[in-house]
């Protein structure tokens, strides 16, 4: 009998702990299985960020060392440069990324640092029950943002893929959704991609996934991909924002 | 081995790369900036070795964590408000038993302070520094030949006991020149397992501080208690200096046991019988040596470039058992050997014997 479908070897035999309909679970198998389909479990360090992935390290069976809340792309940093034909990934949401470690996700894609980030964009802090992010847009109601984000007292969502994208560090940056089938394939591609760049040494590649969040969001999880699909892609819109290695075989390819 | 005449900040990075650091993160801060420079310019140059300027300290400390966990022997360095930035990192390092040197040139404060040589970061110091029940190797070099020696047995000491190991200094010393000889090296001893390097065919490894169950994370602390009783066992360290007949002893560190030396040539010059006792290991502090002397002397003098942070550990180790006095010029003063004896001749010439030393 053929299996057509099972467990990624990079990934163990533990449930996740995630919430039904969070984006989270479907994230990490995806990574798993471009980890698996790279032939790169032996080579792979990944780092879980603070928030609800901080038990990345339960299901991902690669080396795994936690960071401190937004210091992943620093804790990275050490590690590639100490190992540098090693694969790192740094996992991280956008409390992590936007907010407390900006500064780190910043200079690292700056510094060109040949790592990959996962970026989960859920647009609240999960873990801590449900917080305005900086990615939270406007309007929307959090426990922090009681009668919804307001532009004078909490500022705009911040964009940081688009803002990392100017930066001539970076070598490939996408953002992708996981609500649809349709949409799954495409963020997978986006992670392979990402880290077949780290394997080829092009420098910093970063996939941002609009990732549900039912609990937190309180939706239902049909509800919370019709939410992304509907008022989160109008903030920030999905698909390719930066392949400076595409660019350049297509400015290659015309020279010739 | 030949002497070589260098800067104390120089030194750190020349006896590090020596030691076999490769890696070193750092963000520019005076009164240290000469060692990210030695770093910058001679690390690199080394096979392997790499300097990374940081966008911040914390981003330096967090860094190290990395190199650290991918096996390297790492180094970050900093001044007094650059160091409590890198708490978050050293109490990270704590938890997850990762080998690193963290150098502190202090300088006065609290807040951003001024950029003179202080002794006001020992507390912080000895006492963890950061969040949670942890502490670090804390050395007190007092010359630049010291800071040779120490740079190195605190790559040892990292390792040994898979620990942050702080080298705690000031400006004056960094900033100092003097004839060094470098000793040889010992060959690193750090088991591969402790390495993350990709599971490379075999079990996947962990490197984390989040135990979620309070028992488990119970067990990991008293785990790490008991490495610190065995590093307070074991690696105390302690400077006696003309203490055989003396009748007053001046407890000081790092540069102002420097001051204490040249104060006590001059009160043994008027037939002052003072002595020095100089703790080199801050943390663990050497409360064994000094309650050893206190069995024959009497009397006490913590003398501190801070407002009395030391002066804490010996009232822990000695009160009761003598009588200890404080002198101290915080805020980046650095008082000379002068005022110092004139301190200590007040204090010892009291009619009354010895007994007006108060706190």
């Amino acid at each position: 009998m053929k299996k057509v479908f099972g467990r990624p070897l990079s990934m163990k035999n533990n449930p996740f702990h995630y919430c039904a309909g969070c984006g989270h679970s479907t994230a990490h198998r995806l990574i798993a299985e471009v980890i698996d389909e790279l032939g790169i479990r032996d080579i792979t360090i990944g780092l879980p960020p603070a928030g609800c992935a901080v038990l990345a390290y339960n299901y991902f069976d690669v080396d795994m060392i936690e960071a401190q809340h937004g210091r992943g792309p620093a804790t990275a940093t050490g590690l590639k440069r100490i190992l540098p034909d090693r694969i790192i990934f740094s996992y991280q949401g956008d409390g992590d990324l936007a907010a407390i470690g900006t500064a780190e996700s910043f200079h690292a894609a700056n510094r060109g640092e040949n790592i990959t980030v996962i970026f989960i964009n859920n647009a609240v802090y999960g873990m801590t029950g449900g917080q305005m992010a900086p990615t939270s847009t406007l309007g929307q109601k959090t426990t922090t943002s009681p009668t919804g984000r307001n532009t004078t007292l909490d500022g705009y969502p911040i964009m940081m893929s688009d803002v990392l994208a100017m930066l001539p560090g970076t070598a490939y940056i996408e953002r992708c959704t996981v609500t649809t089938p349709a949409n799954i394939i495409k963020a997978k591609k986006a992670i392979r991609k990402a880290f077949q760049y780290q394997i080829d040494g092009e420098g910093f590649s970063m996939v941002e996934i609009l990732s549900p969040c039912p609990t937190n969001w309180k939706m239902s999880p049909v509800e919370a991909c019709r939410w992304i699909d509907e008022v989160m892609t109008k903030q920030f819109p999905l698909g390719v924002i930066k392949d400076r290695p595409a660019q350049e075989k297509k400015r290659e390819q015309k020279g010739n | 081995m030949n002497k070589v005449l260098m800067q104390g900040n120089k030194i750190i990075g020349e006896a590090a790369i020596r030691a076999g650091c490769r890696f070193y993160a750092g963000y520019p801060i005076t009164p240290q900036n000469e060692l990210p420079e030695y770093m910058a310019e001679n690390l690199r140059k080394i096979e392997g070795g790499v300097f990374v300027q940081s966008e911040s300290e914390l981003a330096a400390i967090h860094m190290v964590i990395g190199a650290s966990a991918a096996g390297a022997r790492a180094m970050t360095s900093s001044s007094s408000p650059g160091i409590s930035l890198k708490q978050e990192g050293i109490s990270s390092l704590a938890a997850c038993e990762l080998p690193a040197v963290i150098v502190n040139m202090m300088r006065g404060g609290p807040g951003l302070g001024n950029i003179s040589p202080s002794q006001g970061d020992y507390l912080q110091a000895t006492k963890g520094g950061g969040h949670g029940d942890y502490h670090i190797i804390v050395l007190g070099p007092a010359s630049v030949q010291e800071i040779a020696d120490l740079t190195m047995d605190a790559f040892d000491l990292a390792d040994e006991y898979r620990t942050p190991v702080m080298i705690l200094a000031d400006g004056m010393l960094g900033q100092m020149m003097e004839p060094v000889v470098f000793k040889k090296p010992k060959p690193r001893n750090y088991p591969e397992k402790f390495m993350m390097k990709g599971a490379g065919g075999g079990k996947s490894k962990i490197i984390r501080g989040l135990i979620l169950d309070p028992l488990d994370m119970e067990e990991h602390i008293w785990k790490l208690k008991r490495k610190y009783q065995m590093i307070a066992e074991k690696e105390c360290r302690y400077e006696l200096y003309e203490t055989n007949d003396a009748e007053l002893i001046l407890v000081a560190y790092g540069t102002s046991s420097r001051i204490a030396k040249g104060a006590i040539k001059r009160l043994r010059n008027e037939g002052l019988r003072v002595g020095l006792f100089r703790p080199i290991t801050l943390w663990p502090f050497p409360a064994e040596g000094l309650r050893e002397l206190a069995k024959k002397v009497e009397n006490f003098l913590v003398f501190e470039m801070s407002a009395g942070q030391m002066l804490e550990d010996v009232l822990l180790a000695l009160k009761g058992k003598a009588r200890i006095g404080f002198h101290g010029r915080p805020g980046g003063v650095v008082p000379t050997p002068a005022e110092l004896s004139n301190v200590v001749l007040r204090k010892y010439n009291r009619k009354d014997g010895l007994t007006e030393i108060e706190e």
